[in-house]
This record gives C-alpha cells, sequence and structure tokens, in this order.
C-alpha cells in the first residue's frame, strides 16, 4: 500500500525540493547568458584592437555597440525571451541596462512623450546612474582627501 | 581565444552572483542592478576591479560593475588632473558615451517599436 500523503504535506514536500534545482536551473542559464554577451563583446573588443584602436576607445566603443544591440533586441522584443532565459545573465550586462530603459519607454508610449517616453526610460536606469554617481562624487571626494593627506 | 575564454568565465561567473543574490535574498532584479553599479565604483577605487578587467577584458567591462569601475576611473583621474573639481566632472565624462548613447539608442527605439500585445 502506498503511503497517502495530505496536500499540505505534499506542498511541503514540493517547497523543499523544488529550489535547489530551480536555483541551479537559474545559475547555469545566468552562467551562459551572462558569458555568452560578454564573449561577442570581447569579439568585437579584439577586432577594434586589431585594427589599431587604443585599449581605453575600444573598451568604450565595445560598451557603446552593445547598449545599441541591447536597445535592438529590445524594440524587437527579443531581449525579454532573452531576459526570461538568463535572469541575471541578461539583465547585469550592459545590454540589460539599456533594455531597462527601452522596455519601460515602449510600455508608456501612450502616456505621451515627455511624461510617458521621456519619464519612465528611468524607471530602473536613474537609480542606477543616481547611485552609480552619487557613489562616483563620495569616492572621489575621499579620494581627493587621502592624497592631501597622504 | 584564451581572452575570449577569460571573457566569457568573468562575464558568466559576475552574473551568477548576481543571479545568486536575487534567488536567495529575494532582492528584486533593479536593486541588483544598482548594487552591482556601487559595487563597481568601490572596487574601482580600490584597484581591485581594474585587476579583474586586466583579466577578464569585456567579460568584467561588460556587467554593471564595470560601468561602475569606469566612474571610479573617471573621477580618480580627474582628480589627479584637476584637483577638487574632478570630484564633480570625472565620474559622468568617463561614463558619457555610456550614458548618452543609451539615452539617444533607447529614446530611437522606443519611439520605432510597438510594445508586444500582452
Amino acid at each position: 500500500m502506498s503511503k497517502k500523503i495530505t496536500r499540505h504535506e505534499y506542498q511541503h514536500l514540493v517547497e523543499k525540493t523544488m529550489p535547489p534545482s530551480r536555483v541551479f536551473r537559474d545559475v547555469l542559464a545566468a552562467f551562459v547568458t551572462g558569458g555568452l554577451i560578454c564573449t561577442i563583446a570581447q569579439i568585437f573588443f579584439m577586432g577594434m584592437e586589431s585594427l589599431g584602436v587604443d585599449e581605453e576607445t575600444a573598451y568604450m566603443l565595445t560598451t557603446v555597440i552593445m547598449i545599441f544591440l541591447g536597445a535592438v533586441l529590445t524594440g524587437l522584443n527579443i531581449y525579454d525571451k532573452i531576459g526570461k532565459f538568463g535572469g541575471a545573465g541578461a539583465s547585469i550586462p550592459v545590454t540589460g541596462f539599456s533594455n531597462s530603459i527601452v522596455s519601460p519607454a515602449m510600455e508608456y508610449k501612450k502616456e505621451g512623450y515627455v511624461m510617458g517616453v521621456g519619464a519612465k526610460m528611468f524607471l530602473i536606469a536613474g537609480p542606477v546612474l543616481v547611485y552609480g554617481i552619487f557613489a562616483s562624487v563620495v569616492a572621489g571626494l575621499i579620494y581627493y582627501l587621502w592624497i592631501q593627506v597622504m | 581565444m584564451t581572452d575570449i575564454i577569460k571573457a566569457f568565465i568573468t562575464g558568466g561567473i559576475i552574473c551568477v552572483i548576481a543571479q545568486l543574490l536575487i534567488d536567495y535574498t529575494k532582492i528584486t532584479p533593479a536593486r541588483i542592478m544598482v548594487l552591482f553599479v556601487v559595487t563597481g565604483v568601490v572596487l574601482g577605487v580600490l584597484g581591485i576591479y581594474p585587476a579583474i578587467v586586466e583579466f577578464g577584458q569585456a567579460g568584467a567591462t561588460i556587467p554593471l560593475t564595470g560601468f561602475g569601475n569606469t566612474l571610479a576611473k573617471g573621477v580618480i583621474k580627474a582628480v589627479n588632473e584637476t584637483g577638487l573639481t574632478g570630484v564633480l566632472t570625472g565620474g559622468v565624462k568617463a561614463a558619457s558615451a555610456g550614458i548618452s548613447s543609451a539615452i539617444t539608442f533607447g529614446y530611437i527605439m522606443a519611439i520605432v517599436s510597438k510594445p508586444k500585445l500582452k
């Protein structure tokens, strides 16, 4: 006779066994997705260096190209699918930053070009820029004071 | 070829750290993005992130920590060159190409594309 378990026990069992496999899948997908996006960027970077572009400019242009690709793929409704599969592997690269700008801007276009597109573009990118730039100013100030003392 | 593999692994690991934070701490992806940029600034100023870039190249510059590192690198350079005013100019100046291109491409794509019907 098979052991009967209540619905509640079953639920408990599911919760206990599901997360590790789901986390494993998420982590693997994030690794592959993030890795591949960076690999594409690396190919652009190496291509530019082989053309004699200096390192700093090559890094900058690589970022610009990836931002462009992220915006285009979001506009074509493709990046959403990459995001659904790759999770953080899609949102952490700069293509995901680009996606976070285009996606709400498209969504809120109906609210107008100023308060819709213009404002909602920065729904996620805004906080990223606010904290990033603020951190750089604080870091710069600390560095400035540090070199005065040293 | 090894540089490509290094970029893959570096970018992959940075994204895995973010994914683990999302899965285990329930921090929202938007907060993770903020956290990663700020972490990039801190590691950049401490000189740790430049070493990661040395190894992983685009695998380190393309994740948002790399954006933070760019801000940090810019502000340090500007402070060295112009002193106190560099505190305010360095970060954004170094990140300007990224910010301007994200706004420009983002705006154009948002205007020309149609959101998927749900």
